[in-house]
C-alpha cells in the first residue's frame, strides 16, 4: 500500500469511517469550496472608496512605505523621477512588460533608462503594476504573468508600485473576487503577492531592521483613476 | 533532530545560568507580548475571528481526507506534483529525489519547521547537496549549527556579539574580513551573501502555512522576503507542509491570516504573504519550472479523533510561548526537540514518545496564558494534563516520583487527614522559620531552598481560613 492510502486510511480510522465521505457529505464540502463564502469580515474596512485611500496610506505608511498621489496616469513618469532623485537613486529602472506601464508618457522623461523584463540581481529599482489593494491593513496585491514578473517585487532594492485607485478595496475578500473576475473561479496566477511594507528582520536581538532580503524601500505611487 | 528531551531539567538548569539567554528572554517576554495585546485591542473582531478560525480548523480535521485529496487535484491540474510521506525518513528520502533529478548542488531554503522536524539540512549534506537557509534567524543558527529555539525566531537566543563572531568566521571567504558590530551592518552582509545564492541554487525549498484546496495553492508568510526569492529564482520549488496545513478556501485563509500575524508578532498581517500555484506559466518570463508539494503526516494522522485531535489546529505562531512563564524562564532549547514552549509540551510526547518527553508536560505552572492567547483555543494545560496521566498510568518516571504521587493520593482522597496533616505542617513550619520567618534549608527539597529561602506559612491554612469566613 502506497504511503497516501496509508495516511487517508489512518486518516478515516480516526475519523470512525471505513472509507471515503459519502457521495452526500462529499457534496456538501464541494458547495462549500464553491461558494467559498465570507466569514467576517472587519467593519474598518468596509468605508466609503475615498476614506479607504487615506486607511490605506496611512497603514502602509505607518510600516515605512512612502506614498505619493497623481492626478491621472501621465504623472507617474514625473513622479518616478522625483523619487528617483529624491532617494538619490539611480535613473536606470527595471519595469514589468506590461501595458499599463510600458504605455506611460515615458519619453517627458528622457533621463530615465528603463529596461522591461524580470527581477535580477543587478537592478537597484524596479517598478511593477499593482493587481489591486486592500485599505485593511495597508496591502498591496500583486499577480504574476508573463507581463508582471514577480521578481521585479523582490529582486531590486527598491520598488515602486503603481496602484490604480480603481483597485483600492475594503479586505482581501474583495480582492479574491477581483482575481477570480479574471483568472476565473479556482483559478490562480503562479504567484500572487500580498505586500504589506518594505522588508524587515527583527532577527538580531528583536530590533528591527529594513531591507533583510526583498526591498529596503517601498513608494507606491498612486493614480486617481475612480474619478 | 537529535532529541534531548529526556535531559530537561539538566537543560533547564543550564539555560537558567545563561546570561545571554536571560536577556534574550526578557525581550521575548516584552516584545511580543506587549505588540499582540496592542494588535488583538485594535481589532474589535479579533475574539470573533478566533472563534471562527478555531471553527475552520476543526471543520478541516473532521473532513482532512476529503480536503487533502481536493488539495492534491487542484495542485494536479495546475501542473505541479503531490508527494504524500508517511514518515520523516519518507520525506527526506522524496526531497533528495526530486533535488537528485535536477542534478542539484545547492538548494537554498526558506523557514520551515517541517524540515526541521524531518532534519532536512544534515540529511541533505550528508548525500553531498548543500542547503542555505535563507530566513535571517535561521541562517544564523545554520552557521552556529544549532536547533532553533522558537518556532518564528529561531535565533532568539543569540546576542549580537555572537552574531558578529559567526558572521566574522563564515564570511571571510567571502571577502568581509572586519568584524562587523553594527547590527544594520550585519544584516547588511547576510544581504550580500545570500543574494547570489538565491540565483544559482538549483532547488529552493519552503515551507507552508497554507495549502489552499480550492486552488491548489501553497501560501508563506514572511517579513523579509527570503521566501519568496527561494520560490521563484529557482528552477524548482518544493513545498514542504505536514498535513493539517490544508484549509478549504482563500476565505478561510483570509479569515485564519488575520489572527496569525497578530498573535505571532502583533502586526497586523506580515510583509509578504504569498500564494503559489504550480510551476510558472508556459509564457511567463520567471518563477520556477517544476513545483512540488511534500505532505508529511509525521504521527499526525494517529492524533485525529484522539484527544490530541485538537493539537493539530495550531498555525504556529509561537503566542503560547511567548506567554509562557516556563518558557521565559528556560527558552526553546531546553524541551529538547524542535516545538518548543506549551506547544512542543503538548505535542512532543506524541512526536518522540511520551518516555523521551515525559518531563515537558510537567514543565507548566497550569497558568493558563497559553490557552488565553492561542488564536485557535487549543487547551493546552487540558492536553499537558493528558499527558502527565498517561505517564503516571504507563508507570513512566522514577519510582520515588510515583510514590510521592501516591502518597499524596491517598491522603488527598481522604479530606480530614489531609487537613489535620497540613495544619500540623503549617505549624511545623512556621517553627522552623524561627524569627525571619524563612528557612533556610528543608529536607527534599534542595530545589527551592539550595537558591532561596522558603518563606514560612502565616497563620491558619487556607480550610481553616474558609471554614472561619463561611466561604465567603
Amino acid at each position: 500500500m502506497d504511503a497516501k492510502a496509508k495516511i487517508l486510511g489512518r486518516i478515516r480510522r480516526g475519523q470512525g469511517r471505513d472509507g471515503a465521505v459519502s457521495a452526500e457529505k462529499a457534496d456538501i464540502l464541494s458547495t462549500r469550496i464553491k461558494d467559498h463564502s465570507r466569514g467576517i469580515v472587519p467593519k474598518r474596512g468596509q468605508i466609503p472608496l475615498k476614506d479607504q485611500l487615506d486607511l490605506f496610506q496611512g497603514k502602509i505608511e505607518a510600516l515605512a512605505a512612502t506614498v505619493t498621489r497623481v492626478d491621472k496616469a501621465e504623472d507617474v513618469p514625473a513622479a518616478v523621477q522625483r523619487y528617483l532623485a529624491d532617494n538619490n537613486l539611480p535613473s536606470r529602472v527595471k519595469i514589468t512588460p506590461s501595458e499599463e506601464v510600458t504605455e506611460l508618457p515615458w519619453d517627458d522623461i528622457p533621463t530615465l533608462e528603463l529596461v522591461e523584463g524580470a527581477g535580477k540581481e543587478e537592478d537597484m529599482v524596479g517598478l511593477s503594476p499593482a493587481f489591486a489593494a486592500i485599505a485593511e491593513s495597508g496591502t498591496l496585491m500583486m499577480a504574476s504573468g508573463a507581463k508582471t514578473p514577480s521578481t521585479v517585487n523582490f529582486v531590486p532594492e527598491n520598488h515602486i508600485v503603481i496602484l490604480k485607485t480603481s483597485r483600492m478595496r475594503g479586505s482581501y475578500e474583495e480582492t479574491w473576487d477581483l482575481l477570480r473576475e479574471k483568472y476565473g473561479d479556482a483559478v490562480m496566477p503562479r504567484s500572487v503577492n500580498f505586500i504589506s511594507g518594505p522588508s524587515r528582520t527583527a532577527d538580531i536581538e528583536q530590533r528591527l531592521i529594513m531591507g533583510a532580503h526583498g526591498p529596503k524601500q517601498l513608494h507606491i505611487i498612486m493614480v486617481d483613476d475612480a474619478k | 533532530m537529535q532529541v534531548t528531551s529526556r535531559k530537561f531539567k539538566e537543560n533547564a538548569h543550564d539555560a537558567m545560568q545563561d546570561e545571554n539567554l536571560r536577556a534574550a528572554l526578557g525581550r521575548v517576554k516584552q516584545g511580543f507580548t506587549t505588540a499582540r495585546a496592542n494588535a488583538a485591542a485594535e481589532l474589535p473582531e479579533f475574539e470573533d475571528l478566533r472563534d471562527q478560525s478555531r471553527d475552520i480548523k476543526d471543520h478541516v480535521l473532521e473532513n482532512l481526507d476529503y480536503y487533502l485529496e481536493y488539495f492534491e487535484r487542484k495542485v494536479i491540474e495546475a501542473g505541479g506534483h503531490v508527494h504524500w510521506c508517511s514518515t520523516a525518513k519518507e520525506a527526506r528520502d522524496t526531497i533528495l529525489k526530486i533535488c537528485r533529478d535536477v542534478d542539484a548542488k545547492t538548494v537554498t531554503k526558506g523557514k520551515s519547521m517541517i524540515t526541521e522536524e524531518i532534519g532536512l539540512n544534515k540529511f541533505l549534506e550528508s548525500q553531498g547537496v548543500e542547503p542555505i537557509e535563507t530566513d535571517l534567524g535561521e541562517y544564523i543558527i545554520q552557521l552556529a549549527d544549532e536547533p532553533p529555539s522558537h518556532i518564528i525566531g529561531p535565533a532568539v537566543h543569540k546576542t549580537k556579539e555572537q552574531v558578529t563572531e559567526l558572521f566574522h568566521e563564515h564570511h571571510q571567504q567571502y571577502g568581509y574580513t572586519e568584524r562587523e558590530e553594527d547590527a544594520e551592518k550585519l544584516v547588511g552582509e547576510a544581504r550580500a551573501v545570500l543574494r547570489h545564492k538565491y540565483v544559482t541554487a538549483d532547488v529552493g525549498i519552503t515551507g507552508a502555512n497554507f495549502l489552499v484546496a480550492e486552488t491548489g495553492s501553497t501560501a508563506i508568510v514572511t517579513n523579509e522576503g527570503n521566501g519568496d526569492l527561494t520560490q521563484s529564482l529557482a528552477k524548482t520549488h518544493i513545498a514542504v507542509a505536514s498535513i493539517e496545513k490544508v484549509i478549504p478556501t482563500l476565505e478561510d485563509v483570509s479569515t485564519v491570516m488575520r489572527v496569525l500575524a497578530r498573535s505571532a508578532t502583533g502586526q497586523e498581517m506580515s510583509v509578504y504573504t504569498t500564494f503559489s500555484t504550480g510551476p510558472k506559466r508556459s509564457d511567463d518570463i520567471d518563477g520556477p519550472e517544476n513545483f512540488h508539494v511534500v505532505l508529511l503526516d509525521g504521527g499526525r494522522s494517529e492524533m485525529i479523533g484522539t484527544e490530541l485531535q485538537e493539537l493539530l489546529r495550531c498555525i504556529r505562531c509561537g503566542a503560547c510561548m511567548n506567554h509562557c512563564p516556563v518558557y521565559h524562564a528556560v527558552g526553546g532549547h531546553s524541551y529538547g526537540w524542535v516545538y518548543p514552549g506549551p506547544i512542543g509540551a503538548a505535542l512532543n510526547p506524541q512526536m518522540v514518545g511520551i518516555e523521551e518527553a515525559r518531563h515537558l508536560p510537567n514543565a507548566s505552572s497550569f497558568c493558563g496564558r497559553c490557552e488565553e492567547v492561542c488564536p485557535v483555543r487549543i487547551p493546552l494545560p487540558k492536553i499537558l494534563r493528558f499527558w502527565r496521566e498517561k505517564a503516571f498510568e504507563q508507570q513512566i518516571g522514577p519510582k520515588p516520583e510515583r510514590w510521592g504521587i501516591e502518597i499524596w493520593g491517598f491522603f488527598a482522597k481522604r479530606p480530614w487527614i489531609y487537613r489535620l496533616m497540613t495544619k500540623a505542617a503549617v505549624r511545623v513550619l512556621k517553627l522552623m522559620s524561627g524569627k525571619k520567618g524563612k528557612i533556610r534549608s528543608l529536607p527534599f527539597n534542595n530545589g527551592w531552598t539550595a537558591v532561596r529561602d522558603l518563606p514560612a506559612p502565616q497563620g491558619a491554612t487556607f480550610m481553616e481560613q474558609w471554614k472561619k469566613r463561611e466561604g465567603k
